[in-house]
């Protein structure tokens, strides 16, 4: 009975594993870091979470839950509420549409895949802070900050891989 | 052993989960819409929601950014022993061009008492201080802002001015109980009224998203030399005079660059200031003692 109940939070406590990553990898973006240029160019570490977990687990990280990230990302940058919000769901959307085609083939399909998200979601957030502010912001720092996740991805990918490994293998 | 279907499998879903499905993704992409026009439209209800939402967040960014802060002091550290001999020479000279300054200011010091007594003049209220540790550094295309670990409780209050060393940073716009939101010189929608310390120019400083906000509302006559300081003007009565804000850094057709006294993006402790002026304008009432 006891082991049940363990084994039931174990697998509980497991599956909560990409959330957890998901909002760690959103508050571990906002430390500073003491490198000139890093402040308007951070990586978008929780863009990188959503595209990985929407097409590995996409049970485990509901659009409600890449949405509420969205929200809590919004709520601490000062950027406009719903801005991240709408970008997590817009990718999550795309990418669950095409998970079948990620999932068969190589890791550096996976990559394109994020470079071509990463960019859409920069165009995104342009477009939608521009609307909200009423003038045409330049775009030289958003697409510098999706270059900058792109080229970060391998490396958040290889640190998903290994979490995906290690806690959500075994049944 | 009972086998689980992993998520990666493809699941056949009905065609009513599929149309659900896409039906929800409407829904949270129409919400996230909502909200965006929410926030133009009701600020303060947003602002509350922000002061939450950093007030449970700073003590988990706080204990993360500390073994980063860690790393970075070591590898500067590390960075200072090469220079050592220079930055000692440097640090020398610098030293014995401050004795002479302190010896000026002692005699002006004395000057203005004399003065001041003649006069009858009262003096500023005293200054006090809330130093507080950066925790976060969010946004950055959009947004410059960070969080500080100082709210309410600590004696911040809306509209502060927050320096960094050498000069003002920002101002705070948010407060939460123990938790605060700067927001610094460069961004969008920073405004400080400042003027240029030896033509006593008046301008607004606003800041434009990149690392030099420009001056505007400058008089068209007025003639601005490049390496200027730029001061507080105190206008509006919000933050108070005299404080250094940036050096003139390039002067163009139509816009003057101002170049930050402090290096906005290496922000480690923050000083939040309270001149104890009295803030009739701004949410939480007055304090004890303070005059209505």
């Amino acid at each position: 009975m006891t082991v049940g109940v363990w084994h039931r939070l174990d697998q509980a406590g497991r599956g909560l594993t990409p959330i957890t990553v998901t909002v760690l990898l959103v508050l571990v973006g906002m430390i500073p870091v003491q490198v000139p240029f890093y402040g308007p160019a951070t990586p978008a570490f929780g863009l990188a979470a959503v595209y990985y977990w929407a097409i590995h687990r996409p049970d485990l990280l509901r659009p409600a839950f890449a949405f509420a990230v969205g929200v809590m990302n919004d709520l601490l940058s000062g950027l406009p509420l719903g801005l991240t919000a709408l970008t997590y769901i817009l990718v999550y959307w795309v990418v669950l549409t095409q998970r079948r085609f990620f999932l068969g083939h190589s890791f550096l399909l996976l990559w394109w895949g994020f470079a071509l998200v990463a960019f859409g979601a920069a165009v995104l957030a342009w477009l939608v802070f521009s609307i909200l502010s009423f003038s045409i912001r330049p775009m030289s720092t958003v697409l510098f900050q999706s270059v900058m996740t792109t080229a970060l991805f391998p490396v958040l990918a290889w640190l998903f891989i290994r979490i995906h490994r290690v806690f959500l293998q075994r049944s | 052993m009972r086998n689980r279907p992993t998520g990666s499998q493809i699941r056949v879903a009905s065609p009513v989960r599929a149309l659900a499905q896409r039906f929800s993704f409407l829904l949270l992409v129409l919400a996230a819409i909502a909200m965006m026009m929410v926030g133009k439209v009701d600020t303060l209800l947003v602002e509350g929601l922000r002061t939450r939402a950093t007030d449970a967040v700073v003590p988990i960014l706080d204990a993360l950014s500390r073994p980063v802060a860690t790393a970075t002091g070591v590898l500067d550290r590390v960075g200072e022993l090469a220079d050592l001999r220079a930055d000692n020479e440097r640090l020398r000279l610098e030293n014995a061009r401050l004795m002479q300054w302190q010896q000026a200011a002692l005699r002006l010091d004395a000057e203005n008492r004399s003065l001041r007594a003649l006069l009858n003049y009262k003096p500023d209220p005293a200054a006090t201080f809330v130093t507080a540790r950066v925790v976060a550094d969010p946004g950055g295309t959009f947004v410059r802002s960070v969080i500080v670990t100082a709210g309410r409780r600590d004696g911040v209050r809306k509209g502060q001015a927050a320096l960094a060393g050498h000069g003002v940073i920002g101002r705070v716009v948010e407060v939460g109980e123990w938790s605060a939101r700067v927001l610094l010189l460069t961004d969008l929608n920073a405004r400080v009224p400042v003027v240029l310390e030896a033509t006593r120019h008046r301008a607004v400083l606003s800041g434009d998203n990149t690392d030099q906000p420009r001056l505007i509302h400058l008089p068209p006559d007025a003639s601005v030399a490049i390496g200027e300081r730029v001061v507080t003007s105190g206008s509006g009565g919000l933050l108070p005079a005299g404080l250094p804000v940036g050096i003139v850094a390039s002067v163009g057709d139509q816009t003057v660059k101002v170049e930050p006294m402090v290096d906005l993006d290496r922000l480690e402790h923050v000083q939040i200031v309270d001149y104890g002026l009295a803030w009739p304008l701004t949410e939480g009432g007055t304090r004890a003692g303070e005059l209505p």
